[in-house]
């Protein structure tokens, strides 16, 4: 599991791959995203286009990004989920509650 | 005709990624369609995540037990750990709007989704999990079933 950051127009662009599981990428994200809120940066975008694999763990991870964004008056989107992401989201109900996006320039735009 | 394998497996992260891996196998091997796989292995890693976690709480001198059974008609899985059980009556429903925006509590309910059935067992110390994936069902017309 790999995370790298770049800002575009105000945005943070997390690009991130591999496996978002228990012990492994769950604790990556959790790292990337305290990290940025530690830095005030309120406006984070997740792509998660690059990433292969993500369990219950993974998932409940996310939904704790989200909250803690928004807990910071921030506000934290998807980008690019694949078939698989989208699929376990979509039976777990929390695709409606992430904004989600396949174009990255839709997604930054939707900030301002 | 029936062929049996099972593991006895150490409560670490390592086993529950092992676990995963050798559904894979097992369920390819049982001619299941990739989806198919990768639903079975998804299924077997939260109930290992459950085992491991919840069940044994990474404890060194507890192990978990794996057994895939293949048989003709179906793909049988067990998963068995040595904790203090799961109160099955009180398993919180994750898709409730009290529930919806936790951050843990999707294992059991995924596990669920994918296979077409599911029962528990209280062991006494410890909880057995059976996760049933029958050939050639069509998933819309998957059924659970839990006791």
């Amino acid at each position: 599991m790999k995370a790298s950051n770049r800002q575009v127009n105000g945005v943070v662009i997390v690009d991130m791959s591999g496996r978002i599981t228990l012990g492994e990428g769950s604790v990556v994200l959790k790292d990337a995203v305290r990290d940025l809120l530690g830095k005030g940066e309120k406006k984070i975008l997740l792509n998660l286009g690059d990433v292969t694999y993500i369990d219950s763990s993974g998932i409940g991870e996310l939904v704790s990004a989200f909250t803690s964004t928004r807990n910071q008056q921030g506000n934290l989107k998807l980008l690019k989920l694949t078939k698989k992401v989208h699929d376990l989201l979509q039976i777990t109900k929390l695709y409606t509650v992430f904004e989600i996006y396949d174009d990255e320039a839709a997604a930054i735009a939707s900030f301002k | 005709m029936t062929k049996r394998v099972s593991y006895s497996l150490d409560s670490t992260l390592e086993s529950v990624n092992k676990a995963e891996s050798t559904a894979v196998e097992v369920a390819a091997g049982a001619g299941f369609a990739e989806d198919d796989q990768g639903n079975i292995a998804m299924a077997v890693r939260e109930a290992a995540v459950n085992a491991v976690l919840h069940g044994n709480a990474y404890d060194p001198n507890k192990k978990f037990f794996l057994a895939f059974e293949t048989r003709d008609d179906a793909l049988v899985i067990t998963i068995a750990d040595q904790g203090k059980g799961l109160d099955m009556e009180h398993i919180p429903d994750p898709l409730s709007p009290e529930n919806l925006m936790k951050g843990s509590g999707r294992g059991i309910f995924l596990i669920r989704a994918f296979m077409d059935e599911v029962r528990f067992r209280n062991t006494d110390p410890g909880t057995e999990i059976t996760l049933i994936k029958h050939v050639g069902r069509n998933a819309a017309n998957a059924k659970e079933e839990s006791q």
